[in-house]
């Protein structure tokens, strides 16, 4: 009740990490040319691995589909240049894992025209079609989380949704791909906000932006259609603002009970990315086969925002941004929050890589451990309102059941409470652990 | 952890290695050393007031107090512990809570004590459960009742020793020729006079050596609380407490009871709510937990005051809401986002 009196632009807790986005804020997203080879993993997605549809020799074009969806709640994967399979095999893949994926030499001589329309044209197609016609694309989530995009259009009978929001916080430190999307190409972001609002059958959509982007508030509020409710929401910069449970309580003051999801308070929240992609299918009927990735950090020799065909090599787009410095020495999927560092230069860029992130030896240093002096600051950063430091020496003697009941789940690994801690204390590190080691139990007790 | 792979093309042809490490990979400029090592320097100036108001007397009694705490933590202590900066900060604090003409092995004895039995039994940093300074005197207070309480009166040279420093190992110090003179809280609590707020406010009164300059130990706590190096909730809630309830007794008997002003500025309080009630590791993690402790400590001085058998009480309210932390911390768990609390839980 006293929510709507005191709604403010953000939520409660949450760090200030410097945001470093000076970098690559201000320039205008470069189209990377096709690699020799190309790489793409079958699991882009949450949710099941597609399943391969193509062989050692076999000859491709581009666009065209090489794994299968399996199921509904899994996309089919699209090769983004055309050429001749050069091996169906286990690959690195940016989460550090090995995973099975189809290697392409890509054809020198081809002009990779693009083909004819894999996707419907919108005008006429009801919701239902819509949603079968986002999966046929292929399209995830592109704010990192990479989950099938047609299953959130797809709410359950009992849970009316009535707002759409659009997430367009971009809170990772460094990263500037969907900034650039609202600057460079607002209309498209209406457009894909006009076909979902159809899709969903919602009044209402909210984008919100993050006040460190001005210009794309800008462009966003000159773009706005006259006809639908779309407004947009700036937000105090803190991070991670785009958590969607943060994101729902700003615009809507209410908590996403745990456990649940966003459509139990009647939202439903989609990237910006994600949004322009899906205006950019129905668009030119291609599926989603390049994506806007921001390379940057002090490592590279010439940080940019390039468009980038979905499984280029990491060592292929440094190079195209002229290498990286003498000094480098670690580079990131994602932003340095939540990205996942990599060791292996021939990983792929998939669908849910929102930038690649090198910082030199002055940044990536090793800290070192201190003891926990319970100074409080994980309590006062962490946006659910866990106690880290309790969970820390939970996690720390292996007693994983207490840190459940400590609510372990409702950790979304955020890495806010790592980021303050005086000691250096690995904590999310220590919480990926704890869940993975009660999944693994869950499992192992479920067999038994 | 880290891998060997060469470097794209042509712009880094020689191999280089790759750091692996888990996010996040960036952090706030605020370590723990970082953290005890700046609370050490803001006690230089208050070193410095104890040597202006009591002379050489104080660097000695000080010196002595840091040596004993930073002796143990390096003999007994984790290899490497004397570099996160705590044990420096016990010791110069045990020192600024003593008598200026206390023997120097006492004090040696107590930053030991403090240091050993405060926090190495437990486990070293982060697992004691009260503050080291404050148990390292307590133990002196019940060792040696009587060098703990003789107060010097001002003595003609600032020059001149302010009681027998030198005193040999176990032996009790010299007290025949030395003029003593009560604290401001002794006067009162004994002899029923008062003393100017004023020069508590600057420190121009007898005491210990750290507990006389309110005004400067305030400044330093604004200046820590500024760069969030201690809770500003505990010393607020301290000093309001002390505040109100000395002075609801003010109005309801103002002959019997003293003045709020004379409460607050007067003895250890504000030492202890400054710098002792706000040891991150023996005050609580939750923000509401640190207003609970802070008044619980307010209330605890007032009573030890004026209805105890001593004369100042910081240090026993402190240690004794230091043993409430545990049960404070779970009791004020915040709710966790998206669940509710378990009154309207259980409501439901």
């Amino acid at each position: 009740m006293f929510s709507e009196l005191f709604r403010s632009d953000t939520f409660r807790h949450g760090v200030h990490p410097p945001e470093r986005k000076s970098y690559t804020e201000s320039i205008k997203i470069r189209r990377m040319p096709f690699p020799d080879e190309i790489v793409l993993p079958m699991r882009q997605h949450a949710g099941r691995p597609a399943i391969p549809l193509v062989k050692r020799g076999d000859r491709v074009e581009r666009a065209d589909k090489v794994g299968e969806a399996d199921g509904f709640i899994s996309v089919p994967i699209h090769t983004s240049a055309a050429g001749t399979v050069r091996d169906v095999t286990l690959w690195p893949h940016p989460d550090g894992s090995m995973a099975e994926s189809v290697v392409i030499e890509v054809d020198r001589w081809s002009p990779q025209l693009p083909r004819p329309r894999v996707v419907a044209r919108w005008e006429g197609l009801d919701p239902a079609q819509v949603v079968k016609e986002v999966q046929k694309a292929g399209v995830v989530g592109l704010g990192g989380a990479a989950f099938p995009t047609h299953v959130k259009l797809l709410p359950p009978k009992d849970m009316p949704v009535h707002t759409l929001i659009v997430n367009g916080a971009e809170c990772e430190p460094y990263l500037t791909t969907d900034h650039r999307t609202m600057v460079e190409f607002p209309e498209r972001v209406q457009f894909g906000i006009r076909i979902m609002m159809k899709a969903l059958g919602v009044e209402r959509a909210i984008i919100g932006v993050e006040k460190n982007k001005p210009d794309a508030i800008e462009r966003l509020r000159a773009t706005l259609p006259d006809d639908l409710d779309v407004t947009v929401l700036p937000l105090t910069v803190k991070y991670p603002q785009g958590a969607e449970k943060m994101l729902i309580e700003v615009v809507t003051g209410r908590e996403v009970p745990s456990g649940k999801l966003p459509m139990n308070v009647g939202v439903v929240v989609q990237n910006v990315g994600s949004i322009a992609c899906i205006a950019e299918i129905f668009d030119t009927g291609q599926p989603l086969i390049e994506r806007v990735v921001t390379v940057t950090g002090p490592g590279v020799r010439r940080p940019s925002n390039l468009l980038v065909p979905v499984g280029t090599k990491l060592r292929d787009v440094l190079e195209f941004c002229d290498g990286l410095t003498d000094d480098a020495s670690q580079i990131i999927f994602g932003g340095p929050m939540m990205g996942a560092a990599t060791p292996d230069l021939d990983t792929p860029l998939i669908k849910g890589t929102t930038g690649v992130v090198v910082l030199t030896e002055a940044e990536a240093q090793p800290l070192t451990v201190h003891p926990c002096i319970h100074c409080g600051r994980c309590l006062e950063s962490c946006p659910v309102f866990l106690n880290p430091s309790l969970l820390g020496s939970l996690a720390q003697a292996g007693r994983y059941e207490e840190m459940e009941t400590s609510h372990l789940m409702d950790c979304m690994l955020c890495g806010a409470c790592s980021y303050v801690c005086p000691s250096h204390i690995p904590l999310s590190q220590m919480f990926a652990l704890g869940k993975n080691m009660l999944g693994r139990r869950k499992a192992r007790e479920a067999a038994a | 952890m880290s891998a060997s792979v060469s470097g794209p093309g042509s712009a880094h042809e020689e191999e280089i290695l790759l750091r692996i490490a888990a996010s996040p990979h960036v952090h706030s400029p605020h370590s723990t050393p970082r953290i005890m090592w700046t609370v050490t320097a803001t006690l230089v100036p208050l070193v410095a007031a104890a040597v202006y108001w009591f002379g050489p007397s104080a660097l000695l009694v000080i010196g002595a107090a840091t040596a004993g705490a930073v002796i143990t933590e390096r003999i007994f202590g984790q290899r490497g512990a004397l570099g996160d900066g705590s044990a420096m900060i016990t010791g110069i604090l045990l020192g600024l809570i003593l008598p200026p003409g206390f023997p120097m092995w006492m004090a040696f004895v107590g930053g030991a004590f403090g240091i050993g039995f405060g926090k190495l039994i437990f486990g070293g940093l982060g697992q004691n459960v009260f503050n080291p300074a404050l148990l390292g005197r307590a133990f002196l207070q019940a060792a040696f009742p009587i060098a703990i309480t003789t107060w010097p009166a001002e003595q003609a040279s600032w020059w001149a020793l302010r009681g027998d420093n030198f005193a040999l190992p176990l032996m009790s110090p010299k007290t025949v020729d030395l003029v003593t003179a009560a604290t401001p809280l002794g006067a009162w609590k004994f002899e029923g006079t008062g003393t100017e707020v004023m020069d508590l406010l600057i420190g121009r009164t007898g005491g210990s050596l750290g507990e006389t300059s309110a005004l400067l130990i305030l400044a330093l706590g604004i200046f820590l609380a500024v760069k969030n190096y201690l809770d500003w909730r505990i010393p607020t809630s301290i000093l309001l407490t002390v505040a109100v309830f000395s002075g609801l007794l003010f109005l309801i008997d103002g002959s019997r009871f003293t003045s709020p002003m004379f409460m607050l500025f007067s003895g250890g309080l504000m030492l202890g709510a400054v710098y002792m009630a706000t040891d991150l590791v023996t005050s609580p993690v939750t923000q509401r937990g640190a207003w609970i402790y802070g008044i619980g400590i307010g209330l605890l001085v007032v009573l030890i005051r004026v209805w105890g058998g001593l004369p100042e009480g910081v240090m026993y309210a402190i240690l004794l809401m230091n043993a409430m932390v545990p049960f404070i911390n779970r009791a004020t768990q915040p709710r966790v986002f998206g669940h509710q609390r378990k009154r309207e839980e259980a409501a439901a």
